[in-house]
């Protein structure tokens, strides 16, 4: 049977400086933390990275942005990272910020093969100015375009051999969508099994989507419960 | 009652059983706290659940299981889980009974301005827009005015909108005002 199973360093020679790269997760549960960690001690630079959020002040993300690799984040709400902020403000990185659903469509386009959407969201406010708006039916409607990248990273709880997956609570988030929408998906998994033995009714996303799994062989804190959140 | 609670237990009676509501953040995540029992909601979560419950405490929280502003949640009966973009779909597509939302700024004929101060704070969109757009229902709960006293009920928003004439009732400390369905007509209620 097919093993997608691989090393952290076999899964990420697929990085090449200046890619654009899909990162799951919102807020903390479904990012990859240990796979952006190897990224960055593989030095790659000049990324774009799409992400839901921008993580926490060196954690995640965060790592990546604070220490000069990307050149570009494609986000919808960076509003717990006042690092990143800060960057953008500076014009140290360039921040292109989408209504969270919307941003969440584009990579579901971007992943199902088709060429874009119509919708309302944002028509009449400011993110018009940067839009293509089309008449369709007697109404306005902007253009959104798909989004793809050429790797994207995600955190899973179960992974079997074959790449199918399980995620855990609020942690599937993003994760399923953008790993229809790269040329090379990398999974991180905290738990991985044999092929063949999770209840097809059970997973989430098929392993179709998947080229390479990496078992992780710990959970760093910053998987863990984070103090700052708790009341 | 600080004034914040005043607004969340006022926001709270504006809620029916069976419906599906989203709490943005600030003001409208106390909300829950003002809820009567037998009144059984399923609270949406933008990062793919509905039917969160009120906030962990006592060292119950679960790495896995947070909502859109980070904290830790616990679930009620009947929750689910979900992708980002069936999250939205429910949005969207209507499935949204009511979203309560802090603001900056509303208008009279009910625009809602809540996610940027030009060059001050930029922190992006999140899932405001579409819900601001979308719900069936926008109830804005907000102070009456700015710490500094200004006015953020307005004629006409000064920053840049949200989301145009969406908002059906804005609840401050001192008023409930609602646009009985005919936006821009807005009529002062009772106190409390």
């Amino acid at each position: 049977m097919i093993d997608k199973t691989t090393s952290i360093d076999g899964a990420l020679s697929a990085i090449r400086d200046g890619h654009r790269l899909m990162v799951g997760g919102f807020g903390g549960p479904g990012t990859p933390f240990t796979l952006l960690e190897g990224v960055l001690e593989r030095g790659s630079g000049g990324l774009t990275l799409v992400k839901n959020d921008a993580n926490e002040p060196r954690m995640g993300i965060s790592r990546l942005l604070e220490a000069g690799r990307a050149r570009t984040l494609i986000a919808s709400h960076i509003g717990l990272n006042p690092v990143a902020v800060a960057m953008m403000q500076r014009g140290e990185i360039e921040v292109e910020l989408h209504p969270q659903g919307i941003l969440a469509e584009k990579i579901r386009a971007g992943g199902a093969g088709l060429l874009g959407f119509l919708t309302d969201i944002g028509l009449d406010t400011p993110l018009r100015e940067n839009r293509h708006v089309i008449r369709v039916d007697g109404r306005e409607a902007i253009l959104e375009r798909p989004l793809r990248a050429d790797v994207t990273m995600i955190h899973a709880a179960i992974a079997d051999t074959a790449g199918n997956l399980i995620f855990a609570k609020s942690g599937r988030n993003f994760c399923p969508l953008m790993a229809t929408a790269a040329d090379t998906v990398i999974v991180e998994a905290e738990e991985v099994v044999p092929a063949g033995t999770l209840d097809p009714d059970r997973i989430h996303l098929p392993g179709a989507f998947v080229d390479h799994v990496v078992a992780l062989a710990k959970l760093t804190p910053e998987y863990g419960v984070l103090p700052q959140h708790v009341l | 009652m600080s004034s914040k609670e005043k607004i969340a237990a006022r926001a709270a009676r504006e809620i029916r059983s069976g419906q599906i509501i989203n709490l943005g953040i600030g003001i409208p995540t106390l909300i829950l706290d003002y809820l009567p029992q037998e009144i059984e909601v399923l609270v949406q979560s933008e990062n793919g659940i509905l039917g969160i419950g009120p906030r962990c405490r006592n060292g119950t929280e679960d790495r896995n299981l947070i909502d859109a502003g980070a904290n830790y949640v616990t679930l009620a009966p009947g929750a689910s889980f979900f992708d980002s973009a069936l999250s939205f779909a429910l949005i969207r597509g209507g499935r949204v009974d009511i979203s309560f939302l802090g603001t900056l700024e509303v208008s009279a004929a009910g625009d809602l301005a809540n996610w940027i101060i030009p060059g001050k704070m930029t922190p992006g969109i999140g899932g405001g827009m579409e819900l601001a757009q979308k719900a069936r229902r926008v109830i804005v709960t907000t102070a009456h005015t700015t710490r500094e006293g200004a006015p953020k009920i307005l004629t006409r928003c000064t920053l840049p909108l949200t989301a145009p004439a969406c908002v059906k009732t804005i609840i401050t400390e001192l008023a409930v005002i609602d646009d009985h369905g005919r936006a821009g007509t807005a009529r002062v209620g009772r106190r409390g």
